[in-house]
């Protein structure tokens, strides 16, 4: 059986056009809540408090590890050796005058730091989000012969200074991210903010 | 008493017109050899998982405090638990052993070629739905492996150019991977992907029977009939492929059982070792690799080390990873071969399939180990070759000399 074709396409065309129109805008009003509910919901977006790292005993040449957000924050306190082995490899560097905007103004110098000895970095390769390792010793790695002090991301072997600049011919296209922070005391580190907020 | 029940459901059910459209009736190609016990064992494979999936669901806790410790109790405590975990985790090698077997096949006999395209594009649907239902899921134990598994792949996201890392967010649901990514990849798992996936195999099956299935010769049974229409290099699909594929299934699942009970682990292919480690935020593992069904396209990902243009390398990694597993949809119309099966084509095909296979098992390989110079060189040369057997294909295809193909499928 086939149905009989209308007796009025004028009128059939005006409703499945209405129709299509209607119903488009039903979909895409549909929609909206189903996408927007895959953004971050508030209580995500309040979790991120700063997090403070007390560096009294922090000694030279060693690393601490903090968390803030999730992220882990490496905290590496140089040498007077390591601050000068930071200039060694510079033609070796991607970015060695930290021109990608990965930092704060206040760290986008030579060590990229807000004190010059201390070098606050987020662990999160800039390739593929991995925790790159910590080799401060010096000469030859399993992946490096002249390695200088730094950061090797085991994922994909992207390397770092202990600046956390990225090397060039790795994976990782700009160094790692210095995050914002500021010294409360002599001691007292806090990261999350760029300075005390009252 | 059966033959009016029958008769009552047929007048409301097309059931016996089914059953022999689909089983009685259907001409399965005489002469199809062990690359067509592929297709049937990933139905087999399939009920598995669906049948494990939804019994370990029912002890499986999908938040970071209690997905691990979750998976020990199913282990543990359940009773039976840890076989139906196993069953869980071998059936997920065996699916993409057996769909890696199923696509050579189609390669190797042209089963892509005219009238079957739409049931190659859609044979690979079920691959990329499947790509995903792999790793939504090996992200749900919580494990070491899981979270940096997430943390990498989703990092991938982030890097496409403009709006990668709002994509990003929005994707994760959090600012890093979180309890909220878990719940989502979980949903996804479990509802979302399983019922796209069983969906496109319901289509992909349609399509098949309705342009029927090839052979390894490539011959169009279809050409030759009987005075009933049925082609005559053909048998009724029930009972006499049922029976064969019921064969094959049998040897299946003793290898299946086997390892189950014996090497459940698969050598830290099958269950990574390191996964038995509880997801920690703050260190990555010294060698992190994905499961070894996706060590080819992780190979080609680490292989891209150089920027172009304002392109990073790791967008440009995730475009050839991508594209890796896209340009395989692509094979209908690279080829335009006269011929289907590889017993009639030239030379030329011969060494490009050869190529491709030595191409994705060495990647597969590399994929695996920690890299170094000589590997991340070896790895853009084998993707290098993993691209050009698709992008040459229209030519070797063209000018090569083929057989004359018989009009008859001899056995």
């Amino acid at each position: 059986m086939q149905p009989k074709p209308p007796s009025n396409p004028g009128r059939r065309k005006f409703l499945i056009a209405a129709t299509s129109i209607v119903g488009t805008g039903a979909v895409i009003g549909a929609a909206i809540p189903f996408v927007t509910a895959f953004n971050p919901s508030e209580q995500a977006k309040a979790a991120g408090a700063p997090a403070k790292a007390d560096i009294s005993k922090l000694t030279k040449g060693e690393m601490m590890l903090v968390e803030w957000r999730g992220i882990p924050i490496y905290i590496f306190r140089h040498t007077e050796e390591s601050l000068t082995n930071l200039n060694k490899n510079l033609s070796r560097l991607s970015d060695p005058d930290s021109e990608e905007d990965q930092q704060p103004d206040y760290a986008k110098n030579s060590n990229r730091s807000r004190k010059e000895e201390i070098v606050v970095l987020e662990a999160v390769c800039t390739h593929l989000s991995c925790a790159p390792k910590f080799y401060p010793e010096l000469g030859t790695t399993d992946f490096d012969s002249d390695w200088q002090g730094g950061f090797f991301c085991p994922c994909h072997g992207s390397m770092f200074d202990l600046a956390g600049r990225v090397y060039s011919g790795v994976p990782a296209p700009t160094n790692l991210p210095v995050p914002p922070h500021y010294y409360e005391s002599e001691d007292v580190l806090v990261i999350g903010e760029d300075e005390e907020v009252t | 008493m059966f033959t009016r029940l029958l008769n009552w459901v047929d007048d409301r059910f097309p059931l016996t017109d089914t059953f022999e459209r689909h089983l009685s009736k259907y001409p399965a190609p005489i002469g199809q050899n062990f690359w067509y016990l592929a297709g049937v064992l990933l139905i087999v494979v399939l009920v598995i998982q669906l049948i494990s999936g939804i019994w370990l669901l029912m002890n499986y806790v999908a938040t970071t405090e209690d997905a691990f410790a979750s998976i020990q109790y199913i282990m543990r405590d359940v009773d039976y638990g840890w076989i139906i975990r196993y069953m869980h985790t071998t059936g997920s090698s065996m699916f993409f052993l057996l769909i890696y077997l199923h696509m050579f096949r189609g390669l190797l006999y042209g089963s892509y070629q005219k009238p079957r395209e739409l049931l190659w594009v859609l044979g690979w649907l079920t691959y990329i739905i499947l790509v995903a239902e792999g790793f939504t899921g090996y992200v749900l134990p919580w494990g070491q492996m899981s979270f940096w598994a997430a943390q990498v792949i989703l990092s991938l996201i982030g890097s496409i150019p403009i709006f990668g890392e709002e994509l990003l967010t929005w994707i994760r649901g959090d600012y890093l991977i979180s309890g909220i990514t878990l719940n989502r990849l979980f949903a996804f798992h479990v509802v979302l992907l399983p019922l796209a996936l069983i969906a496109v195999v319901f289509v992909h099956i349609v399509a098949l029977h309705e342009v029927g299935s090839n052979n390894p010769e490539g011959i169009d049974i279809k050409k030759h009939l009987d005075e009933d229409g049925v082609p005559l290099d053909s048998v009724p699909f029930f009972p006499y492929d049922v029976v064969k594929d019921l064969f094959a299934i049998g040897i299946f699942l003793i290898i299946f059982c086997f390892i189950i009970f014996f090497f459940p682990d698969g050598g830290g292919y099958l269950i990574e070792y390191i996964n038995y480690e509880e997801a920690n935020n703050l260190k990555t593992p010294d060698h992190i690799v994905p499961a070894w069904y996706y060590t080819p396209y992780y190979a080609m990902l680490r292989a891209i080390t150089f920027p172009i243009g304002p392109l990073t390398a790791k967008f440009l990694g995730f475009v050839v990873m991508g594209g890796a597993m896209v340009i395989i949809a692509f094979v209908p119309w690279l080829d335009k071969s006269p011929v289907k099966s590889i017993r009639y084509k030239g030379l030329f095909s011969k060494l490009a399939l050869f190529i491709l296979v030595l191409s994705f098992i060495v990647l597969g390989y590399l994929g695996m180990v920690t890299p170094n110079p000589l590997r991340t060189a070896l790895a853009q040369v084998f993707t290098a070759t993993y691209f050009l057997y698709f992008i040459l294909m229209p030519f070797y295809t063209k000018y090569e000399k083929c057989k004359v193909v018989p009009e008859r499928i001899k056995i």
